[in-house]
């Protein structure tokens, strides 16, 4: 079983949680989740609690983070945002993994035809620029928390499918893949024993690289008004209605915009480090 | 041979292209609903008229017919009507196009003094503050949004201090945030190639001699680093082009300016399927050619390339 030793656990030049910007990363993203989980206990009136005497409130006197041109409290909706964004976020990287891995995997094991096939359709696809690639998805599928999720993810599939294919070709030629292949070893069995649990290691690490993008621009498509409906406390939609007042209540869009930057940076510095990690290794 | 590089190299993007085209137009034949019901449906035009209407559009013709049409219309650089508008997509784009220009170049230009700048400097003080400074930078301009940043430089610049006009286009003036927002939003990802770059070139034997013999350092950067490091930071510009499509749709709705972005975003609002296929077609051929273009001019500007393939 030498191709199972899990390789995180090879000593590596400074260890992953020693490092203050992973740790940072990693701290920022339990608070989120935190905030996202406990939602309904920590702020229990939810996020569309109107109150027209508080309206625009800002931050400090009687409000934690103001309120907006509904009274609503920003610090709330913050929270309970988070459950859309994060979930978006997700459902948008699984449907990047889910697309990405099995075609990059399959075409830099099998090369031939197959490799040939699958990066010319994922080239092509490179061609088209990310976020528009998204909005057409959108267009196609119809706005709503779904279909931004899932167009982010097409949009993020390609470059995916690419890293796993090189990940898979590296892999392929290693003396042990030979050896099993030499002892009889089917296809199938050296994908899934052998190929996938040594290419998991920079799979995650891009994997994290890709949520942040994938936030960033599934809130751009909020943003841009073709995402979730009007008035739901996503990051990327509440900037948007606070657009309209940033003169008097510029905390209505700094707070979701300070909330989505960190939590993208968290999820770049996560990815970095680990790739970092991997290659001096 | 290069003269056998550059053939293959355009084969191949024209492939991409192709392949590019037939995407976009099979991602319209799967969209559900129609579009002749669609426009007429709302205007309470009856069973006959639709029917009409398809007919006229080329919708009831078989897909292959349909494909042939289309790919026929391309090749004369036809994009199709808008089904809203009813005007041709490629004269909607050209209307556009020079807005959307404006600001990618303008972009350009700062993302790239400003990549490059932070690139050069973090390699040449490695391992110092100024390394981990210049880093940091380029993981925020990574990392922020902006419709987050393009509204803090509003607020900061228009609205506290008064310098520059918050929305809308004209002179030079409105241009100077937007770019300075998105080219902010590209430095990121040209300084940290950048970086490696030059940090590979500065251990190179030839800059280590060049040093060693007491050849003034600014002059050994400018004449020996810099040079071969231009090519990669060229690269990863034209790689960036699609972002920086994408990155000019968001700057342009929260500068409120005219543009390809607001032409793409409208037509999602109305499902305005020629329009948006016309825009994510045009924007992957401008991303080809400028990886073609770039891909050339690295075998023109490598001399090293040239001789590997004679």
């Amino acid at each position: 079983m030498i191709s199972r030793v899990i390789e995180w656990t090879v000593p590596s030049p400074r260890p992953l949680l020693r490092q203050p910007a992973v740790l940072a990363a990693l701290i920022w993203l339990m608070l989120v989740t935190l905030g996202a989980g406990l939602a309904p206990l920590l702020a229990p009136e939810g996020p569309l609690a109107a109150d027209t005497s508080r309206s625009l409130l800002p931050p400090g006197a009687g409000s934690l983070l103001g309120t907006d041109l509904f009274g609503r409290e920003v610090s709330t909706r913050l929270l309970w945002g988070g459950r859309w964004t994060l979930g978006i976020g997700l459902l948008g990287l699984a449907t990047a993994v889910g697309l990405g891995l099995p075609l990059g995997l399959a075409a830099g094991f099998l090369g031939g035809r197959v490799e040939s096939v699958t990066m010319q359709l994922v080239d092509a696809l490179l061609a088209f620029p990310g976020l528009l690639l998204a909005m057409a998805v959108v267009a196609i599928v119809g706005p709503g928390m779904a279909s931004v999720a899932i167009a982010a993810g097409i949009a993020a599939a390609p470059a995916y499918a690419r890293v796993a294919r090189s990940t898979a070709r590296e892999l392929r030629t290693q003396p042990y893949i030979e050896a099993v292949r030499a002892l009889g070893g089917s296809t199938r069995r050296i994908l899934a024993n052998h190929i996938l649990p040594n290419a998991a290691a920079p799979l995650v690490a891009f994997a994290a690289t890709q949520l942040g993008w994938i936030l960033l621009n599934s809130a751009a498509l909020d943003f841009l008004g073709l995402g979730v409906p009007l008035g739901t406390p996503e990051w990327g939609a509440m900037l948007d209605e606070g657009r309209g007042y940033l003169r008097d209540a510029p905390w209505v869009s700094a707070f979701p915009g300070l909330a989505l930057t960190l939590t993208v940076l968290a999820a770049n510095l996560l990815g970095d480090s680990l790739q970092k990690t991997l290659q001096t290794r | 041979m290069v003269a056998r590089y550059v053939g293959r190299r355009l084969l191949q993007a024209a492939f991409v292209l192709w392949l590019a085209v037939t995407l976009a137009f099979l991602a319209v034949q799967l969209t559900p609903g129609d579009p002749a019901q669609a426009l007429l449906a709302a205007s309470g035009a009856t069973e006959e008229e639709i029917a009409e209407r398809r007919a006229q559009l080329g919708l009831d013709d078989p897909v292959p017919v349909q494909y042939t049409r289309y790919l026929w219309s391309l090749t004369q650089a036809d994009l199709g009507q808008s089904w809203l508008h009813g005007r041709s997509v490629g004269q909607m784009i050209l209307e556009q196009l020079p807005a959307t220009a404006e600001l990618a170049i303008s972009a350009t230009v700062v993302g790239s003094v400003l990549g490059i700048g932070l690139g050069v400097l973090a390699a040449l003080r490695r391992s110092t503050w100024l390394d981990t400074a210049a880093t940091a930078i380029a993981v925020l301009g990574l990392s922020t949004p902006t419709y987050w940043s393009g509204l803090l430089a509003i607020l900061l610049f228009s609205l506290q201090l008064g310098w520059l006009p918050p929305t809308g286009e004209g002179d030079l003036r409105h241009l100077i945030l937007p770019s300075l927002v998105l080219g902010f939003a590209l430095s990121g990802s040209i300084a940290r190639l950048v970086r490696a770059r030059v940090t590979q070139v500065m251990e190179e034997p030839f800059v280590q001699a060049a040093r060693a013999r007491g050849i003034p350092s600014w002059r050994v950067i400018l004449a020996h680093v810099l040079r071969p490091a231009l090519p990669i930071a060229l690269t990863v510009i034209a790689l960036q082009f699609g972002f920086l499509l994408g990155g000019a749709v968001i700057t342009e709705s929260v500068f409120a300016r005219r543009g390809l972005g607001k032409l793409a975003v409208e037509a999602i609002l109305w499902r305005d399927l020629p329009v948006i296929r016309g825009v994510i077609v045009f924007g992957a051929l401008a991303y080809i050619v400028v990886n073609l273009a770039t891909d050339l001019a690295q075998v023109w500007l490598t001399p090293r390339l040239r001789e590997e393939m004679a």
